[in-house]
């Protein structure tokens, strides 16, 4: 991370942006900003996609350069960061509270990532989120797939609702 | 909103710079990252590599969207079109790493030069140039069928590149590392469906037995090494794709049986057609879907 106050003062503006797809969420809170940084006099910019065909890469970097260039920045790079792949948790704390709030239930914890094959899972998921609605645990998964890649869809037992939830990776 | 249509308000929200929804232009899916190729390896090898790659899963994911307003329900359509935007995003960084290569084959001599590497090959080869196996081109068939070939295409993929993390090109490496957690969602939702159906009612048995019948000759096409796998294997780059042919074995044989389905004979292996751009018409056709409106209108932008 850069010490000089062009990155600083950067790196605050480019953590405002928020995610095109879950508008809650600054591009920081989902962990896909890496880094800011000067270079320069030129502040570059790190992003990671969440999922290999994310398809709101194009307006992160977008948003990104035109948040930083109405800030002053003229001189403005983003570069994608594909290694190490983007993981659930790197959702910050706020992050999740924000996404609770916004009705979309947070990931747990990601899976361990091993090196070798990859065990199959024949049952159900024994993923579990709390209803964003009424709070309660008894919640059942409708699908694995949602509207976005990042998302599964989950039902709620108590109140019925249907709400998304951010699936673990 | 003073706007004259909803395109130019989404302009507006966007800094009227010409960009509307998902953008003007899609950005290459490398910017920023080091493409440097490391010593020892041909770069002529990697791009093929990468195009093989590439192909399996841009055919594958061509299929998939094509159970769009078709699928059985709703959550089901989602669910293979979101299998199908993460094999696009896997098939975008590869052939983009084909193109930071310099492997574009005939393809750069018809798209213009404004049209990034990744499109360029996707929609301005021919069928020939294509290198992707003859498991992903074939027709879905039923959903019965549907899941089967997405069962074994993902237990194939997932076990190459569950290997190809290891490789010595940083770039294939870490496409691979950020496919995996992707297709191993495939793998268990179309193994779930394969469970569902093969052990459910008599009709689903008997469509899935026959699914399974349709797609198992294929298996054929994805156990011999091409020269270029041979190459690249010994750099440390590719893996042998016979040494994925028993935990891929292991994987199918467990699934089927658990879904009472019978498990044809293992296929004569032979070398791939595929890989060596011999496909059927059903490709031909596929990529007419896929490529008409590039090629009718190569300087679009949407």
């Amino acid at each position: 991370m850069a010490t000089s106050a062009l990155g600083t003062d950067a790196r605050a503006v480019a953590a405002t942006v928020t995610d095109p797809e879950l508008p809650m969420l600054t591009l920081a809170d989902l962990g896909v900003l890496r880094d800011v940084r000067d270079e320069d006099g030129t502040v570059v910019v790190e992003i990671t996609p969440t999922y290999s065909g994310c398809p709101a890469m194009g307006v992160m970097r977008a948003d990104l350069v035109h948040a930083l260039h109405r800030a002053g920045f003229a001189d403005v790079d983003v570069r994608t960061v594909l290694s190490p792949a983007w993981s659930t948790d790197w959702i910050s704390d706020d992050g999740r509270r924000k996404l609770a709030a916004g009705g979309i239930a947070p990931p747990g914890r990601a899976p361990v990532r091993t090196s070798g094959p990859v065990p199959l899972s024949l049952g159900a998921t024994r993923r579990t989120a709390t209803c964003p609605q009424c709070g309660s645990p008894d919640t059942e998964e409708v699908s694995e797939f949602s509207a976005t890649a990042c998302k599964a869809m989950r039902r709620c037992r108590v109140c019925l609702e249907p709400f998304e939830h951010v699936k673990e990776i | 909103m003073h706007e004259e249509t909803v395109y130019d308000a989404l302009d507006h929200a966007h800094g009227g710079e010409g960009q509307w929804a998902f953008g003007t232009g899609f950005d290459e899916p490398l910017a920023g990252v080091d493409t440097t190729v490391p010593t020892g390896i041909d770069p002529a090898d990697l791009g093929a590599y990468c195009l093989m790659l590439g192909d399996d899963a841009l055919v594958l994911c061509q299929r998939l969207t094509q159970w769009v307003t078709a699928a059985p329900e709703l959550e089901e359509e989602v669910a293979l079109a979101n299998c199908g935007l993460d094999l696009l995003g896997q098939a975008r960084l590869l052939l983009a790493r084909a193109g930071s290569v310099g492997v574009l084959g005939r393809s750069r001599a018809l798209a213009t030069d404004s049209i990034p590497d990744e499109d360029a090959l996707a929609y301005f080869r021919d069928v020939d140039e294509f290198r992707n196996s003859l498991l992903v081109e074939a027709p879905n068939g039923d959903f019965g069928q549907t899941v089967v070939r997405l069962l074994v295409a993902s237990t194939w993929r997932l076990a190459l590149f569950a290997r190809l993390r290891e490789s010595r090109d940083p770039v294939l490496a870490a496409i691979a590392a950020k496919g995996v957690p992707e297709l191993t969602y495939h793998r268990d939702h179309a193994a779930r469906w394969v469970l569902r159906l093969g052990d459910g009612t008599p009709e689903s048995h008997r469509r899935s037995q026959a699914g399974v019948d349709a797609v198992w000759p294929l298996l054929a096409d994805l156990f011999t090494a091409t020269d270029v796998e041979t190459r690249l294997t010994a750099a440390g780059v590719a893996v042998d794709p016979a040494d994925v042919r028993d935990e891929v074995r292991d994987v199918l044989t467990l699934v089927l049986e658990r879904a009472t389905l019978t498990v044809p004979a293992w296929p004569a292996e032979q070398p791939s057609r595929g890989r060596a751009g011999q496909h059927g018409p059903e490709l031909t056709a596929l990529l007419a879907d896929l490529q008409g409106l590039a090629r009718e209108h190569p300087a679009a932008t949407w």
